[in-house]
């Protein structure tokens, strides 16, 4: 007999793409099942479920496939609706949001890479775009606690899982992003409070460890 | 109060073009602005200051920027008619992910084709010519990517086709040679009253002949 509502998280620990879809499971109380992928080796399901961008994660809902992690949350969002909404219900404070969520994406991921792959004048290039980026991102914040208002929503989803890559950043280019980006940092900090996210988020050290295992591997410095 | 709308746009501008169809398949009535991207507005950068590009929808006084954004929006707002994204979460999702492929992979390689030579545009075209084919297989037998109906997804990869033209020119190829469903497709959407209002591909082209004289490319 088939399960009503089987949910399977093909992801990757490290992945903060992947990072946004499990806080937002957690929020809604969704019981799921997670599959790490070996990504040098993917596995049969995730080239099925995903075979045009064959990459996680993919929430795999009652065998059907959602990919893309913003399109996933926004999914979830829809799905589990009776509880923890992430979008607000207003089109405009929606569009707001996607807005926000378009940018981190456009934005974050590159941003924080550039750091940990370059040395050298590259390097301090990148710091201080990335710490610019923070501070935009800090003036939408504003007084608000969360920067979907009073309570912790999609912009919040989107963003917080980068933070725990905040201590390779640190390391590799020599700076501590408190000192520029204090708004940053308190809001991270109450975000981790939540059960969601403090499940969620790897320990700092430990995706360190990764990074340094895999830019091994790839022969970088 | 009212419902003030106005559009900030370029028009040779496919993701402007998004917006303009959205906006005439549900009837809204709005100002039309044409920007000099050379040139831009105080208002465009007051209303779109982080990315300082077009399309911006301008609803009652508040910016709403990112064409794909925009026209959820547009469906979210004049949500009785001709609604554009399906009900249901999960064909939702999947309209989201093919909006999304247009822009990653179908602009991408469309616009390779014009920036590159030789080995290069050989690949930037054959990716292209894949990506449209993916896209087609999704079609399957139905009219529409919507299905019955224009949706969502029609409305996010019509406009590229008013760039097919200047690909053709610049990459010396026929978009129907390899993947004629496309063209059915397209000129399916050409008999609608919103597309046809789109720019056509020659005066698109002459627009691109312009702008690689201006940016100093042979």
């Amino acid at each position: 007999m088939a399960n009503n509502n089987e949910v399977i998280l093909l992801d990757f620990w490290p992945s903060s793409f992947g990072m946004r879809v499990r806080i937002a499971l957690h929020e809604k109380g969704v019981e799921f099942e997670y599959r790490d992928e070996d990504l040098r080796n993917k596995s049969e399901l995730l080239v099925k479920m995903n075979p045009i961008h064959k990459k996680i994660p993919v929430l795999v809902h009652n065998n059907k496939p959602v990919c893309e992690s913003s399109i996933i949350v926004q999914y979830i969002d829809e799905v589990w609706s009776d509880k923890s909404p992430l979008l607000p219900s207003d089109p405009y404070q929606r569009a707001h949001a996607r807005f926000w969520a378009d940018f981190i994406d456009k934005k974050t991921y590159d941003g924080t890479k550039k750091i940990w792959t370059s040395k050298g004048e590259d390097q301090v290039v990148a710091k201080k775009e990335f710490i610019e980026h923070l501070k935009v991102l800090e003036e939408q914040l504003g007084d608000k606690p969360y920067f979907g208002g009073d309570t912790f929503g999609y912009v919040d989803v989107s963003l917080i899982p980068f933070y725990s890559w905040f201590y390779i950043l640190e390391t590799e280019g020599n700076f501590k992003i408190e000192e520029s980006n204090t708004k940053i940092i308190e809001w991270a900090k109450r975000c981790m409070q939540r059960e969601s996210v403090a499940k969620t988020l790897p320990d700092q050290k430990k995706l360190y460890e990764f990074v340094q295992e895999y830019k091994k591997k790839l022969g970088v410095e | 109060m009212g419902n003030k709308a106005m559009l900030l746009d370029f028009w040779p501008s496919p993701f402007g073009m998004r917006t303009r169809i959205a906006l005439a398949e549900k009837g809204v009535k709005y100002e039309y602005k044409d920007e000099d991207l050379s040139n831009k507005s105080e208002l465009l950068l007051a209303m779109n200051p982080v990315h300082k590009k077009i399309p911006v929808f301008v609803h009652n006084n508040k910016p709403v920027c990112e064409s794909l954004i925009i026209v959820e929006y547009i469906d979210e707002v004049w949500s009785k008619d001709k609604p554009l994204l399906p009900s249901d979460p999960y064909l939702k999702a999947q309209a989201r992910f093919w909006a999304d492929f247009a822009d990653k992979k179908v602009y991408e390689s469309g616009a390779r084709i014009w920036k590159t030579k030789g080995e290069e545009q050989e690949k930037a075209k054959k990716d292209f010519i894949e990506n449209l084919t993916i896209l087609v297989q999704q079609l399957g037998d139905n009219p529409y990517f919507g299905g019955d109906t224009f949706g969502y997804v029609d409305v996010a990869i019509i406009p590229f086709y008013t760039w097919f033209y200047t690909f053709e020119m610049a990459g010396n190829f026929k978009v129907e040679e390899s993947c004629p469903k496309v063209i059915e497709w397209a000129k399916r959407c050409l008999q609608r009253e919103s597309v046809k209002a789109l720019p056509d591909p020659i005066k698109v082209y002459d627009f691109f002949l312009e702008l690689k004289k201006m940016l100093g490319i042979e």
